[in-house]
């Protein structure tokens, strides 16, 4: 027996037990499902500075224009091919019009096109991978064989040939760009719901009697629903460097309406002369990709369960 | 005392910690112990009690971040190893001091035949040849029980069984001659035939190899069969240490009494309530100030709520954190099954 | 001891058979031919190691899975050809708990919503009156009434399991298929579920196929107790005969392979050795499972498939050794 070193009195030594509310207590606080993902994201911080920035591109982008001096295509034949300067922020084009305001109605149509290709890719990609998933069977069969076969041409020709047999407008572009863009998100939510579905926790549910439509509501979808919204916010950057491109080869929104394409179009044309009128467009086109993708990283990171508790 | 002479490993005060979101878990408070040469050396405890990081931390294993080494000494023979750089301590990992996985399933490199995995223990060692390398990993082999050692040689991991998969750990861990191995429950994920052949086969190499092995484990079935001294851990602390027939037969710790008391074996009567320790391991996030398993303890006192308890020798191997050890604490049997008799034994 | 046989049983199986096609001609017997009955308020055990098909098994009892062969009858009524209303009556009754703690809870739902869920649905009580007895649930498994709104992931592995339990008993069942529901505990939390299911079977009078691969537990908490052994039943009586005296060589294997907590006991004890890997359950043979393995195999043993024989009162063995 060895000499203790701590000062203790003996009425400390009276036999008390286990305590019982102590010995099934959870310390850590409790978060619900989104506040949980919002805390992760808002520590990341390339995340959420990716964040901030693209709802400030939003923000100019209805705004800019409406308080802006000058309308988009207002020409000015005294201020071509200008660089920055106070009167015109971001310089003119060869035709004087202010590179700012076209900007940010180009950004209007950009981010639109991009949102809502995404959008629609991912519910129609949504729901048929979802059923496809659940069900499997024929279904499953015949929409992978169709997947494959689309996958196997280039997505660029397929949305070239819509675009020339629909004409050019931004209804076609959309129709274009969804032709071939439902894939991914359908391939990627048959896998997750097919996992999901394996679960032991949708078993129970099965054991409990629950019809199958309950169990999609409220074993599936809610087990999906992050993965998804991620998928969706990496699937815009792809959109909009889809209508960049098909606007700057041509075949997308036709001038005077501008996209970052279409500016990034008539800059490339006057690369030796007035070289900020390519750049402009296309740091637009790359900071809002980056931004996109980070903050989807930063959104995959955050819904993932296993990375709970470890930053 | 403990008798330092024949110490191949001394782990002093070593406290390791992790960052999450809620604040630092303290998952290694404290911990001191030493391994002995030719030894099996058993680490029991439950889930969250520090065991599996007390082992990785001695390989330096643990993901730094978030985990951290907040202090301690680790001597090697008789060599701090904390401190050293990690291309150091890549020398000492596989060859000084092996390690056995506890998921054979998730440990094996799936696209790397396994004779390359028990193989690539070598990578980087001077003065041995290619040749050597390959005529070693087929002796090891043979060695863990696997024959035809030439034809497994070239197989990928899924083409073994999972007892073949725990042997070619066995084999990796084995084939640098280490003075150590830490085996992280490796039989946890067997079935109970295979667990006994593992089992069978670690023994047999121990003694043949004269190889320490620390042998971590929730089992006390495994400790009874392989480990010749045995540390009890909760909360991250050494709670009781002794030799393995100290622990079973001369209890001194109320955690591992109730360890041992919860255990159905072939024994235990029908009609005969198990005794479980009622309740859930602490949270380290926030750990208990005083013992951290006071909560739990149908022998708690005051003080074990208020201060962590001191180490009190009860022989030369025979270790126990428990305020029941002192003067002032009244007699209790530990071991009885009613408390009420316990009590007031 | 057995419950009283001339009962009829709350659970008929006869001749279930589960293959599923893995390739070219590749078929996977999970289960082949098995046949028990299950009596009303006994525990019975089904033991095995992995690819042995006792989970398998214990899925089509609640008609998870859909057998390719064979019958289950609950109430002499075979539930693969139910009504709704039989059905539903089926789900409130037969019930199942778990083996994996952290994946048999909705980690998007709270406790209360995970345990109250079936209440509401089965009418085991109204609208009102559901956080009540999800409390009083939560209590009877030794949680507290803070748990109430918080989400699986806050718990340790062995409150998840209660929580399992909790939603298992929450529809006032008849029978619980048990799988597994105590190995991915830690030791000491295992007593606290086993204890806790035998108190609730005393109590209301439960009936329980209690799947595991631990034969101590086993023979702790069942009446009588099935062997399986890639599919098939080796062996089965009642959990005091088997341990007393267990006839099958593989039974014999499992009893002494199991790591006994007691040094001195490990060194006196005689290990019975057994050969190889537990063979794959796809095209197993057309004889003895057991023959390649099995310490004693002779001739037969590799030419006909040993049937199940009463050998004394109440216990059966599948072995040619034993006639």
């Amino acid at each position: 027996m060895s000499e203790t070193t701590k000062t203790v009195s003996r009425d400390q030594f009276k036999i008390l037990g286990k305590s019982v509310e102590k010995m099934e207590s959870i310390a850590r606080p409790s978060l619900t499902f989104w506040k949980e993902v919002w805390r992760r994201i808002r520590l990341n911080r390339v995340a959420y500075f990716s964040l901030i920035l693209l709802v400030a591109y939003v923000l100019l982008a209805i705004i800019a224009p409406l308080v802006s001096p000058y309308k988009f295509d207002q020409q000015d034949a005294s201020a071509m091919r200008e660089g920055f300067s106070a009167a015109h922020w971001l310089g003119t084009d060869n035709l004087g019009r202010d590179l700012w305001v076209r900007v940010w109605m180009g950004a209007r149509v950009s981010l639109a096109i991009g949102f809502i290709a995404a959008i629609i890719n991912s519910v129609i990609g949504t729901i048929l991978g979802g059923f496809c998933g659940f069900y499997g069977g024929k279904l499953d069969m015949l929409v992978m064989r169709i997947i494959d076969v689309i996958y196997g041409i280039p997505s660029l020709i397929v949305c070239i040939l819509v675009m020339v047999v629909l004409g050019p407008g931004i209804q076609s572009l959309i129709v274009a760009m969804v032709v071939v863009g439902w894939t991914g998100t359908c391939r990627f939510t048959r896998g997750e719901v097919y996992r999901i579905k394996e679960q032991d926790f949708v078993a129970a549910a099965r054991v409990m009697g629950e019809p199958t439509f309950k169990i999609i509501i409220r074993e599936i979808i809610p087990n999906i629903m992050g993965l998804l919204i991620t998928n969706l916010t990496m699937a815009i950057p792809g959109a909009i460097f889809q209508e960049a491109f098909l606007s700057y080869i041509g075949l997308g929104i036709a001038p005077p309406n501008a996209s970052w394409g279409v500016l990034a179009k008539e800059g490339a044309k006057m690369l030796q002369v007035a070289p900020h009128m390519l750049f402009v467009p296309a740091f637009f086109i790359c900071t809002t990709v980056l931004a996109l993708n980070q903050l989807g990283n930063g959104m995959r990171d955050a819904f993932d369960p296993k990375l709970r508790g470890t930053e | 005392m403990d008798d330092t002479k024949n110490n191949i490993l001394e782990i002093n005060h070593v406290e390791f910690s992790f960052r999450t979101y809620g604040g630092t878990v303290k998952s290694v408070r404290d911990v001191s112990f030493n391994v002995r040469e030719g030894e099996v050396l058993g680490i029991v405890g439950e889930s969250g009690c520090g065991k599996s990081v007390t082992a990785q931390c001695i390989l330096r294993l643990n993901p730094e971040p978030p985990g951290f080494f907040e202090g301690g000494s680790i001597k090697y023979r008789g060599e701090e190893i904390t401190t050293k750089k990690d291309k150091e301590m890549r020398k000492i990992r596989g060859m000084e001091i092996g390690f056995i996985f506890q998921d054979p399933m998730t440990s094996l490199n799936p696209t790397m035949k396994v004779g390359r995995q028990i193989e690539e223990v070598f990578v980087g060692r001077e003065n041995i040849s290619r040749k050597e390398v390959k005529q070693k990993t087929l002796e090891i082999l043979q060695l863990v029980g696997i024959n035809e050692p030439e034809r497994r040689y070239n197989q990928y991991p899924h083409e073994l069984s999972g007892g073949m998969k725990q042997r070619v750990m066995i084999a990796i861990a084995l084939v640098g001659r280490p003075s150590i191995i830490i085996a992280d429950e490796p039989t946890t994920s067997l079935d109970v035939t295979i667990e006994a052949q593992i089992l069978d086969l670690l023994k047999e190499l121990q003694q043949k190899t004269h190889t320490s092995i620390i042998m971590i484990t929730h089992d006390l079935g495994v400790i009874a069969k392989m480990c010749d001294r045995v540390i009890v851990m909760y909360g991250g602390k050494i709670m009781e240490k002794g030799t393995a027939e100290e622990i079973f037969y001369e209890t001194a710790h109320p955690y591992t009494a109730g360890l041992i008391k919860s255990i159905a074996t072939l024994d235990t009567d029908r009609n005969q309530a198990l005794v479980p320790i009622e309740g859930t391991p602490p949270d380290l996030f926030s750990p208990p100030h005083g013992c951290p398993f006071a909560a739990r303890c149908d022998f708690a006192m005051q003080v074990c709520y208020d201060d962590l308890p001191e180490e009190y020798r009860l022989s030369d191997e025979h270790v126990t954190t428990c305020w029941l050890q002192h003067e002032y604490a009244p007699k209790v049997a530990i071991m009885m099954r009613e408390i009420e008799e316990a009590a007031h034994e | 001891m057995s419950k009283d046989k001339k009962q009829e049983p709350l659970f008929r199986v006869e001749n279930l058979s589960q293959y599923f096609n893995v390739g070219r001609k590749q078929v996977l017997k999970a289960v082949d031919q098995m046949s028990f009955n299950v009596y009303k308020g006994e525990t019975l055990g089904l033991v095995g190691e992995s690819g042995c098909g006792k989970s398998t098994t214990g899925r089509c009892l609640v008609k998870l899975n859909q057998p390719t062969s064979g019958q289950v009858y609950y109430r002499d009524k075979d539930i693969f050809k139910q009504t709704r209303e039989e059905e539903k009556n089926f789900r409130k009754n037969v019930q199942m708990i778990f083996q994996n703690p952290h994946s048999s809870l909705n980690p998007r739902m709270t406790v209360k919503d995970i345990v109250g869920s079936g209440m509401k649905r089965h009418g085991v009580c109204t609208e009102q009156d559901v956080d009540a007895k999800v409390e009083a649930l939560l209590k009877r498994v030794g949680l507290n009434r803070d748990h109430i709104s918080r989400f699986p992931h806050e718990f340790s592995g062995g409150q998840k399991q209660r929580i399992g339990i909790a939603r298992a008993l929450s529809v006032n069942p008849e029978f619980i298929v048990c799988d597994e529901p105590i190995s991915a505990l830690d030791v000491s939390i295992q007593a606290q579920v086993l204890n806790m299911l035998k108190e609730l079977q005393d109590e209301l009078g439960l009936t329980y196929l209690f799947i595991a691969h631990d034969l101590s537990v086993v023979k702790y908490i069942s009446d009588r107790v099935i062997v399986m052994y890639l599919g098939t039943i080796v062996e089965y009586s009642d959990a005091e005969e088997l341990y007393r005296n267990p006839l099958h060589p593989y039974t014999q294997v499992l009893l002494s392979s199991i790591p006994v907590a007691d040094p001195k006991a490990v060194k006196e004890k005689q290990r019975i050795m057994v050969k190889g890997e537990i063979p794959s359950p796809i095209n197993p043979p057309d004889c003895c499972r057991f023959a390649e393995r099995c310490p004693y195999t002779t001739d037969i043993c590799r030419e006909e498939i040993p049937t199940l024989r009463e050998v004394s009162s109440c216990h059966f063995v599948a072995c040619h050794r034993i006639s």
